[in-house]
């Protein structure tokens, strides 16, 4: 059973469609990298399954229609996006974030001790639970943006350029935890890298964007011995 | 002597200009536009709570049926007229507001009359002794509605899971849709909120002032110039001052002859213009942090 299957998804900005008739899906309990080059719109898909932009296309999320047209909903119904670039709160402290995250959540010890889950993983967000978002460097906001997704305990996590200004060595950890996650929580990923090696490494399924299609779609071993991939995206 | 008394009196009427600098600030953090209709929802506010009165209500129990209608009233107004025009140009939005002002001022008029009515009195006559200095009730009440204000609104935003959606909405709405908040029915929420505050500024001056259409323009200006002082989106700097202003204004009306009861509402606008000369963020907004 697909956790998300999208059939047929159109879409862009205004009158631009930069994304043409796409057909992804990601497993229950799975990981599906989204690879591509710089503009292929991968950043557009995503913002599309979480209601940013006007679609046509068939988004069927957990056995429903995903909603259209409204973040808000698409986040209540599991589905928590880390956007590319500082997904922070800027003027709220880190704590206040991460509180953020959470706060539709009824279960109120739950919330707590997935606060202290999300500092065990990033105990930078510890030491400075008081600070401004703002203040942090670009690799610690990209730390607490993780981590406020990871507080809403969303069934489909989805990743745009986690690595974006992480150190090598917190991005490796990040993507160790990842599969963690997946048996702890029960987690399914939709994970755009631009690293692809990373990504490929805890996905079970790919997909290759190029111009706003499909050009390449399958386990992610087997995209990952592909020709074309290896001399695209890992620099063979 | 003198002086306590102009400073007290500075204070009051520097507590009725916080109410309404409050509900700009209010305004301002949810939706990002100035609201120049907001002392005139207030008169619209001090009215409906006039016709509670009529109808036989005691005139508390008509502020707060006032004060919950205006949160009706505010939301409503975010929801079908500011919404439209919140991710336009902030221009458009200040725009959009002045002609809610003169659209309120109009509806005000309409319903009832443009002629003095007289508010009933909030707070018993006479005045408490202490020592050798009478302090009026009305002044001991305004002063400390608003410290109940200021407390309330402080509890709300730091202490309640509310205040927190507001706080996280008013940053980024976008970035707080993400979490699956309901970014919308907090910017209305906060407009209401903001309303009400309002409404508050508005009753507790009408006893002194009489209603009118336009009893709130004077005391829209003082409070502007309030919230811009204080920084827009600071409530505590907004109250601070507010103070101020009411305080140096009386301050300087009486003690600075060439200045006199005609020229002080110059004094706020003089501060204000020489404040943000040199502190363009006001006295208490914060330059944002930035690490690249
Ligand atoms: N806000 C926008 N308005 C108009 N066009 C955009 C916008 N954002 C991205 N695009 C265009 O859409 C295409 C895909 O962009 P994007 O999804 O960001 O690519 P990727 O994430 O794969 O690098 C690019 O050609 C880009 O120029
Ligand atoms: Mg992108």
């Amino acid at each position: 059973m697909n956790l998300l299957e999208v059939t047929g998804l159109t879409t862009g900005y205004g009158s631009s469609t930069v994304v043409h008739g796409v057909d992804l899906h990601v497993a229950a309990h799975g990981v599906t990298a989204l690879l591509g080059a710089n503009g292929a719109g991968k950043t557009t898909v995503l913002r599309a399954l979480s209601g940013f932009l006007r679609r046509q296309g068939q988004l069927v999320f957990d056995g429903h229609p995903l909603p259209s047209g409204s973040p808000s909903r698409v986040a209540r119904a599991g589905i928590a996006h880390v956007p590319q670039g500082r997904g922070t709160l800027r003027q709220l402290t880190v704590r206040e974030n991460l509180a953020v995250g959470g706060l539709l959540r009824r279960d109120r010890e739950g919330v707590a001790q997935d606060m202290a889950h999300c500092e065990d993983l990033f105990p930078v967000l510890r030491a400075r639970r008081g600070s401004q978002a703002g203040e942090l460097s670009g690799g610690e906001q990209q730390m607490l943006a993780i981590g406020r997704a990871f507080m809403s305990r969303p069934k489909l996590l989805l990743l745009d350029e986690p690595s974006l200004g992480l150190a090598p060595r917190i991005t490796q950890e990040l993507f160790e935890m990842l599969p963690r996650l997946r048996q702890d929580w029960g987690l399914a990923v939709l994970v755009v890298e631009q690293n692809a090696n990373l990504a490929l490494a805890i996905a079970d399924h790919a997909v290759v964007l190029e111009a706003g299609q499909v050009v390449l779609a399958g386990p992610a071993p087997d995209i990952a011995g592909h020709d074309d991939v290896r001399r695209a995206y890992l620099g063979d | 002597m003198l002086l306590f008394y102009q400073v007290l009196d500075g204070l009051v009427s520097g507590s009725i200009y916080a109410a309404l600098a409050l509900a700009i600030v209010l305004a301002y953090r949810a939706t990002g536009v100035i609201n120049f209709a907001q002392g005139q929802m207030a008169v619209f506010s001090a009215y409906l709570a006039w016709s509670l009165t009529t109808i036989g209500l005691p005139v508390w129990l008509a502020i707060a049926g006032a004060l919950l209608l205006s949160v009706v009233v505010g939301a409503f107004l975010e929801r079908v007229v500011m919404r439209r025009f919140e991710s336009a140009e902030p221009l458009v939005g200040i725009v959009v507001s002045i002609g809610l002002f003169i659209s309120v001022n109009g509806l005000v008029s309409l319903i009832w009359g443009t002629s003095l009515t007289q508010f009933p009195a909030v707070f018993p006559a006479g005045s408490i002794e202490l020592g050798d200095v009478g302090i009026t009730y009305v002044a001991l009440g305004t002063v400390v509605v608003l410290l109940l204000v200021i407390a309330a609104l402080q509890l709300l935003f730091m202490r309640t899971r509310l205040g927190l959606g507001f706080r996280a909405v008013a940053v980024n709405p976008e970035s707080s849709s993400l979490s699956g908040l309901p970014v919308g029915l907090l910017l209305m929420t906060g407009w209401g909120l903001a309303a009400a505050l309002g409404a508050l500024a508005g009753t507790l001056v009408a006893p002194a002032l009489y209603l009118q259409p336009g009893m709130m323009d004077m005391v829209l200006i003082y409070a502007l110039a309030a919230a811009v002082l204080g920084g827009l989106d600071s409530p505590f700097g907004a109250v601070v001052a507010a103070w101020l202003i009411g305080v140096v204004e009386n301050l300087a009306g009486t003690f600075i002859p060439a200045i006199g009861n005609d020229l002080k509402i110059a004094v706020p606008l003089v501060l204000m213009c020489l404040v943000l000369f040199f502190r363009p963020q006001g006295l208490f907004g914060r330059v944002e942090v930035e690490r690249v």
